[in-house]
């Protein structure tokens, strides 16, 4: 996120897309919920389905699966027609607003309707609902990135925030919200193929020998690695011959499971490092117990950038051990001595070739975690991002014209799925399938449908439904029910037995990687 | 004029901000004014009227939680007039329902019938559920009260257990509205409400209906901000007592909000987590998962030993075996095709600093740059 969570309840607009607030990100969703309740803000909500905080909004368009593009050009095109762009910004902050005004000449209202299915007033509304704010905040999810187009997608919000002078204020921002606890922690500390912690590209020859004698190793690779989404495809040419993974799960969390598991087996060597025998320990060859979050010190970067700590509070399981002595006894075993007291030293030590977090010391968030970048121990971290400058200097804008999803349906697949999650299970379940709880308010796999669509395939709620794409199929309970577009069907991806991964499709984003799980083509038949 | 906005509270003269309460000024001065139904954050309703105080040239004692601080008022917190009220207000919450804890009363047969009442309701031979953790309790420590100075109540509506998470005792209810607000006005699931207005009034879901059938999302505010024992988390209530737990400050495990936790630990287990209050970035709220979602912890599936496949099916090993294992693979592989033939998921789920190791062990011992993590998943 560019601002604080804290931050939302002072905007005066926030728009949420692509984001199923309420269930994801629950307690963040409060402070949208309380903006709009006790300082009277006003609430955009842009999803095809119902969510719930469009409960709480002032307006809610629902656009066609993937067509997030042509709605933001939409609305900026009104915004510039209109006059309503913030010109002191746009001219002392941003360069290239020539071409972007070039470019959404063509998405007048009509014509987006005509992609997008938003009608035409609508969207003119909340381009002036938006454009009118003193300070407005973007707020959005997976529902933005995991497209074919995501990176496209995330450029024209940056756009549309760019250009009514929502960056660097309070109450403003562009703010992405991350899925699982320390994704923000994992890129920071260099978990990515293309860079080193804080973000020092692999390829720059003079980070790699500042690593080099910061480790003391020499001949650090200076080649781009793969992403996930490429290394799975690469076992299954044979390219890639061993994979060690930890704590993910990737046989439930993969796009076109089928394809997935088909390259997982073909692997010469599998290491899994888990505390629970998830479905991709089963094909292991090796599996390493790990201690959870309850038994570790350490820290967690939340989607604000707050740096916070973790605190050992249980001992673990008979011979669960730290996943970083774990690493490291396989890395001295290797030849490089790894060998740390605790969570601590190694903070230390990261700290060193991490500029962003070089200020944060463990004492200095025992009470209170504290936002990178904190260059050194005086400096008080940073909540808002861009304030004076943008990282590069000037905001680019980018002219960017839409392009539909990587598939679209027809005669055979006439049905749109999208996939996400519920409030009462997490990521692939491994953790909260083990409370009963949990499990008591979110049994089973459903598939969510409109009840036009359900009238039309002759289902009933509760019935068992095959719902199948060009890759595989799976069965799963009628969930009829006004949220969905009709259209569309919505499945959560959580339960191993009814995968929606074995449908989805794995398109990737060119640049992030990410899988297109937001759209693909599927049919529906009554399951026997 | 600096000295427009001045009060005086016990005698000391204080400043105030326009527009702040006499509890506000009060408690930033750490003068102490008991309260019960206030709620930080949220708007006063001075039901409860527990934080009444005296305030010079005023007909009646004022709510100090929805009174603002004036210019030249002078306010006295625990004169003879206050205490007195306060006295009644507790004796009267004690009286009005299940409050079994020591304090209301022990005097022969009264007290034990009432105790026999309240056994029979909860199935429980104990004292009251939230016993030593109440702020009734604690109140009536404080004002040396019971709760025998007026007729005990009947118990108007039946206890509801019938969702996994929470146990509404409407029995032990002083309908001080916290959870009403809690629920409304901090995380806005407007889920419970006041219903049948007037006598017997009762905090209800939807039209009455059972948590689990109405907007209730089982976030738990309403727990937390329960002062007494009418809000019990289920997993908790006759099992788990405050002084036999230690409490540990962490961090969320689940969603990227990073909330702050205090997980109450007792014999080595988990048993109760409860939002940090005060603390950056939830100020004291969770979700479900955070609140509830804890018994994965110690779930009886948790892997203990490391584990190698031998025939297709896995046997226990040490750990020296298993690592010489993967340490003795992983270097084959790369002797034989080379770094870039080894990839390493890294996770989303560990820290920092095991990040930063996954990182550093893919960078200068497997010698690739193969490493990412399921963030786009
Ligand atoms: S658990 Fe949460 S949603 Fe349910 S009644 Fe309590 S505060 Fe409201
Ligand atoms: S308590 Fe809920 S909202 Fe907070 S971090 Fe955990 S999962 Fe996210």
């Amino acid at each position: 996120m560019t601002n604080t969570i804290g931050c939302i309840e002072k905007a005066d607009v926030i728009l949420v897309t692509g984001s199923n607030t309420t269930e994801n990100h629950p307690v963040l969703s409060s402070f949208v919920k309380r903006a709009v309740k006790s300082r009277g803000a006003r609430l955009i909500a842009v999803d095809p389905r119902r969510v719930k905080i469009a409960r709480h909004a002032h307006m809610h368009l629902r656009q066609n699966l993937g067509t997030d593009v042509a709605w933001i050009n939409g609305m900026m095109n009104v915004i510039i027609a209109e006059d309503l762009y913030d010109k002191a910004f746009v001219e002392s902050r941003t360069e290239k607003f020539e071409e972007l005004k070039k470019l959404v000449i063509k998405y007048t209202p009509d014509y987006v309707e005509a992609i997008a299915g938003i009608p035409a007033q609508q969207l003119i509304d909340a381009a002036r609902m938006y454009a009118g704010a003193g300070v407005a905040s973007i707020v959005y999810c997976m529902g933005i990135t995991q497209h074919s187009h995501g990176t496209d997608n995330v450029k024209s919000l940056a756009n549309l925030s760019m250009l009514c002078g929502n960056l660097g204020m309070e109450g403003g921002g562009v703010n992405p919200l991350r899925g699982q606890n320390n994704v923000q922690g994992a890129c920071d500390m260099g978990g990515l193929p293309n860079v080193y912690p804080a973000y020092q590209p692999v390829s720059d020859l003079a980070i790699a020998k500042k690593f080099e004698e910061a480790w003391g190793v020499s001949g650090l690779p200076t080649k781009v690695g793969l992403q996930v989404t490429e290394m799975v495809p690469k076992a299954h040419e044979g390219e890639i011959k061993a994979l060690y993974i930890i704590g993910e799960n990737p046989l439930v969390s993969d796009p076109d499971l089928n394809h997935a598991e088909e390259s997982i087996a073909k692997l010469e060597f599998l290491v899994v490092q888990d505390i629970f025998m998830t479905e991709t320990a089963k094909m292991a060859h090796v599996v390493l117990p790990s201690k959870c979050f309850a038994e570790k010190d350490g820290t967690f970067s939340n989607t604000e950038r707050r740096v916070q700590r973790v605190r050992t509070a249980v001992p673990p399981p008979a011979e669960a051990w730290d996943d970083w002595k774990i690493i490291c006894e396989i890395g001295s075993r290797m030849g490089l001595p790894m060998a740390y007291e605790n969570s601590e030293a190694i903070f230390e030590e990261l700290r060193k070739v991490t500029p962003s977090y070089a200020g944060i010391t463990y004492a200095r968030i025992d009470q209170e975690g504290l936002h990178w970048p904190c260059p050194n121990e005086e400096h008080p971290g940073t909540p808002v991002l861009h304030k004076e400058q943008f990282t590069r200097g000037k905001g680019l804008f980018h002219a960017i014209e839409y392009t539909p999803p990587a598939e679209l349906t027809d005669d055979r697949y006439p049905m749109y799925l999208t996939t996400g999650r519920l409030l009462y299970q997490y990521h692939t379940g491994t953790m909260t399938m083990k409370s009963e709880g949990l499990n008591d308010r979110a049994p089973e796999c459903f598939v969510e449908i409109a009840p036009v669509d359900a009238a039309r395939l002759g289902l009933d709620d509760g019935a068992r439904v095959k719902v199948a794409s060009r890759r595989g199929g799976i069965k799963a309970v009628v969930q009829i029910s006004s949220k969905a577009r009709p259209g569309t069907v919505f499945i959560p991806f959580h339960y191993a037995q009814a995968a929606a991964n074995r449908l989805t499709h794995a398109a990737l984003d060119p640049i992030s990687g990410i899988p297109e799980f937001k759209v693909c083509a599927v049919k529906l038949e009554k399951a026997a | 004029m600096a000295d427009e906005n001045r009060l005086v509270i016990n005698g000391n003269e204080l400043r105030f901000e326009p527009g702040e309460t006499i509890l506000e000024v009060a408690r930033r001065n750490d003068i102490d004014i008991p309260t019960l139904c206030y709620l930080k954050g949220a708007t006063p309703t001075g039901a409860c009227r527990v934080c009444v105080v005296e305030v010079e040239g005023a007909r009646t004692l004022v709510a100090s939680c929805a009174t603002p601080a004036a210019k030249g008022m002078v306010v006295h917190t625990e004169s003879p007039k206050v205490v007195e009220a306060r006295k009644m207000i507790i004796q009267l919450l004690l009286s009005s329902g299940n409050h079994n804890c020591a304090v209301r009363g022990s005097d022969g047969v009264d007290w034990t019938a009432f105790q026999l009442k309240v056994q029979a309701e909860d199935s429980s031979e104990e004292l009251c559920p939230v016993w030593g953790d109440c702020r009734l309790q604690d109140l009536a420590y404080r004002y040396q009260v019971s709760g025998d100075a007026f007729e005990g109540t009947p118990t108007p509506y039946p206890m509801e257990t019938v969702n996994p998470f929470i146990v509404r005792d409407f029995s032990r209810c002083i309908l001080c509205g916290r959870c009403v607000q809690a629920c409304n006005e901090v995380q806005v699931n407007n889920a419970i409400n006041f219903g049948y207005r007037g006598s017997p009034t009762k905090i209800v879901a939807a039209e009455d209906k059972p948590l689990r059938d109405s907007d209730c999302v089982f976030c738990g505010e309403c727990v937390q901000a329960c002062p007494v024992g009418a809000l019990v988390e289920k997993n908790v209530r006759y099992q788990v007592r405050p002084w036999e737990t230690e409490k540990v400050r962490t961090t969320c495990t689940y969603c990227g909000v990073g909330c702050q936790l205090e997980l109450h630990v007792k014999d080595g287990k988990v048993v109760n987590v409860t939002g940090a209050e005060g603390a950056p970035p939830n100020y004291g709220s969770l979700c479900v998962k955070g609140r509830f979602g804890y018994d994965f912890i110690h779930s009886e599936e948790r892997l203990t030993k490391p584990l190698i496949k031998e025939d297709g099916r896995f046997r226990e090993a040490t750990w020296e075996e298993a690592l010489d294992r993967v340490a003795g693979r992983l270097s084959e592989i790369k002797d034989q095709s080379g770094p870039d033939s080894i990839g390493v998921f890294t996770s989303a789920r560990i820290t920092n600093e095991e990040n930063y190791i996954a990182n550093k062990f893919t960078r200068a011992v497997l010698k690739t740059n193969n490493i990412d993590h399921c963030a786009r998943l």
